[in-house]
């Protein structure tokens, strides 16, 4: 054992963690959450289940009675089920960061001199590689059951990536559900019932024109509407319109409002 | 010079932790109830005390994990609350519960944090093969700790607190459930931390560990702290060992018992199990009068036994009551009265 007392040299000690420290540390962490997915790679059976099943199951079931045949409903559910099976992915990260606080290992982030965001942010960074699966799967399964989108390559790319990125921005609120709530399963049940009304009550599966006034009336403003039209915008014609503008500020507005306050009640649950 | 030295010597190089009247309660429960300590660096600071006494709560404010209620603490100086993340800069904490990632190898465990810490890439590779060889590691380096042994990943954990070799180190529990010879590696560990001039607080259940480690102890009890001194200090005011005396014939036991109080020179007490009296023995010098003594008046012994404290008797002595602080004072002293009785 060396001499204690060669920590900093030179550096003056600061009670602040500056912008670049803090993206280090999320990047660490997020390090830390891809090496936890490798160990346990039995973790992402949902992620590759879930999109092959969901698929499967609600084109056959809808196809026929909502645009008369399978190969027709094929653009309308894709997009749909893709928002659907990725933004329900995103719970688990909530559960997960609830299992994985319950350990001693946070203890010591704790005490470490890093950000405080660092062990959230990174966590949900890492979980992105859970939302490519689920996206790359679905697609896939469209492909392989006939769908052919218009909008070629390049616009199926930028809308994955546009689901990834709202599913990330989303996970913020299951995050807040995680750090807050007492066990893992009240994350999962607190999370099911947002989400349920959310991706159910939206165009994600059936046109909205046959639906009750009031009810019309919130699958407009839902913002999983939006994202799922600029999603077949993008795949299906290749245009970009306000629905993807409207997704992203969204997005934009989940994460400035929940990323704070998950932060903050993380430093409060200690 | 370098950061740490400067902050010591803008701190007069004498206080590692200074703590006055910290209070943390848990819904009506006071776990802490006004803890003060104050541990000179480069020193090892044992806080002793039976389980739920607040030990671990204590160190988790001092270590910045949690917020006090009242009073303030500082680490070399900088306020835990106001300063916390200078603090962290300053401390290593081992938990009582193993802060390591169960999931992941040892090398992962300790690169990540090495990451964390700032250290590059290749440093942390190289830091953390360091550690692993320092703590005899080397070869599970790559196994998940899943199959870890209790002392491995004890030693894992400490190897982890030492990464940015902080200049004051929180010990939990370190030796809780561990083995005779992992229990004696560990002090080894700890006694070499210190001589590289690190400060190292650690709390324990058993007087023996603050005994081979520590220069001063706190023995806390329900949340405050109800004594305070050097091992020496401590333990002469429990007597430094005791003496048990089993008497052949009951009806001798009160001429015995005034016997070993004058021969003595201490108060003793009649065990439960009547027949067996128990005296603090300051010198062992006087037993040999004792004996004798007791030869002279005719009473036959049938046992004789020379204990060291243990930690329930530095209890009683101290608190009047014992570590698990079932019986109530009040109730001992009725069955003391009780047994006096008998005697009588």
């Amino acid at each position: 054992m060396k001499s204690t007392t060669t920590v900093h040299p030179g550096a003056r000690l600061k009670n602040r963690t500056s912008f670049g420290q803090s993206v280090r540390h999320s990047l660490t962490m997020a390090y830390r959450g891809l090496l936890k997915i490798r160990r346990t790679p039995e973790q992402l059976f949902d992620v590759t289940l879930q999109p092959i099943i969901f698929t499967l199951m609600f084109t056959y079931i809808f196809g026929g009675a909502i645009s008369g045949d399978v190969a027709s409903y094929l653009p309308v559910i894709i997009p749909g089920i893709l928002v659907q099976t990725v933004i329900t992915t995103s719970i688990v990260t909530g559960v997960q960061l609830r299992e994985d606080m319950d350990k001693g290992v946070f203890d010591r982030f704790k005490s470490l001199p890093i950000a405080r965001i660092a062990p959230l942010a990174g966590a949900l960074l890492a979980d992105t590689i859970r939302y490519t699966i689920a996206t790359v799967l679905t697609f896939g399964m469209g492909y392989v059951m006939g769908y052919r989108p218009d909008g070629g390559l390049g616009h199926v790319a930028i809308a994955a990536v546009l689901v990834i990125f709202c599913s990330w921005a989303i996970s913020w609120i299951f995050a807040f559900f995680g750090v807050i709530a007492r066990t893992a399963s009240s994350v999962q049940g607190i999370s099911m019932i947002v989400l349920f009304p959310l991706t159910f009550l939206s165009n994600a599966f059936v046109p909205t024109d046959t639906m009750p006034n009031w009810l019309q009336w919130f699958t407009d403003i839902n913002p999983i509407s939006h994202l799922v039209t600029a999603v077949r915008d993008l795949a299906n014609s290749g245009t970009v319109g306000w629905d993807l503008g409207i997704s992203l500020i969204g997005a934009g507005v989940i994460v400035a409002i929940f990323a704070p306050i998950t932060v903050r009640a993380y430093m409060r649950r200690t | 010079m370098n950061a740490i030295s400067k902050e010591k010597a803008a701190n007069g190089g004498e206080w590692a932790v200074e703590a006055t009247g910290l209070v943390k309660a848990f819904g009506a429960n006071r776990a802490v109830d006004g803890v003060s300590l104050n541990v000179r660096a480069g020193s090892i600071y044992g806080v002793l005390g039976p389980n739920g006494a607040g030990k671990t709560t204590t160190i988790r404010m001092l270590a910045t994990l949690l917020r006090p209620d009242a009073g303030s603490a500082r680490i070399f100086g900088h306020d835990v609350t106001k300063e916390s993340q200078i603090v962290r800069q300053l401390i290593g904490v081992t938990g009582q519960y193993a802060s390591v990632d169960e999931s992941l190898s040892a090398t992962e465990n300790l690169i990540i944090f090495s990451r964390l810490l700032g250290l590059g890439r290749a440093e942390s590779r190289r830091k953390a093969s360091e550690l692993l060889e320092e703590f005899g590691l080397t070869e599970a380096a790559k196994r998940p700790l899943k199959n870890f042994s209790g002392g491995m990943r004890r030693r894992l954990d400490l190897a982890a607190s030492l990464i940015a070799q902080p200049p004051l180190i929180f010990l939990d529990e370190p030796t809780t459930g561990l083995d005779p010879r992992t229990r004696a590696q560990m002090w080894e560990t700890i006694r070499r931390l210190v001589k590289t001039g690190s400060t190292v607080l650690l709390t324990t259940q058993y007087l023996d560990e603050a005994d081979q480690l520590a220069d001063r102890i706190a023995v806390i009890d329900r949340g405050t702290v109800v004594a305070e001194g050097t091992v020496d200090e401590l333990k002469a005011s429990v007597g430094t060992s005791s003496l048990h005396l089993r008497i052949q014939d009951q009806p001798d036991i009160g001429e015995a018992r005034r016997i070993v109080e004058r021969v003595l020179r201490v108060a003793s007490s009649v065990s439960s199990e009547a027949g067996k009296i128990t005296a603090p023995m300051a010198d062992a010098d006087r037993v040999t009068d004792l004996l004798v003594a007791l030869r002279e008046s005719g009473i036959r012994l049938s046992e004789i036994s020379v204990q060291k404290p243990t930690l329930d008797e530095v209890f009683l002595t101290i608190t009047g009551h014992d570590a698990q602080g079932e019986a109530a004072p009040a109730a001992q002293a009725s069955d003391r009265d009780r047994k006096e009785e008998v005697i009588r």
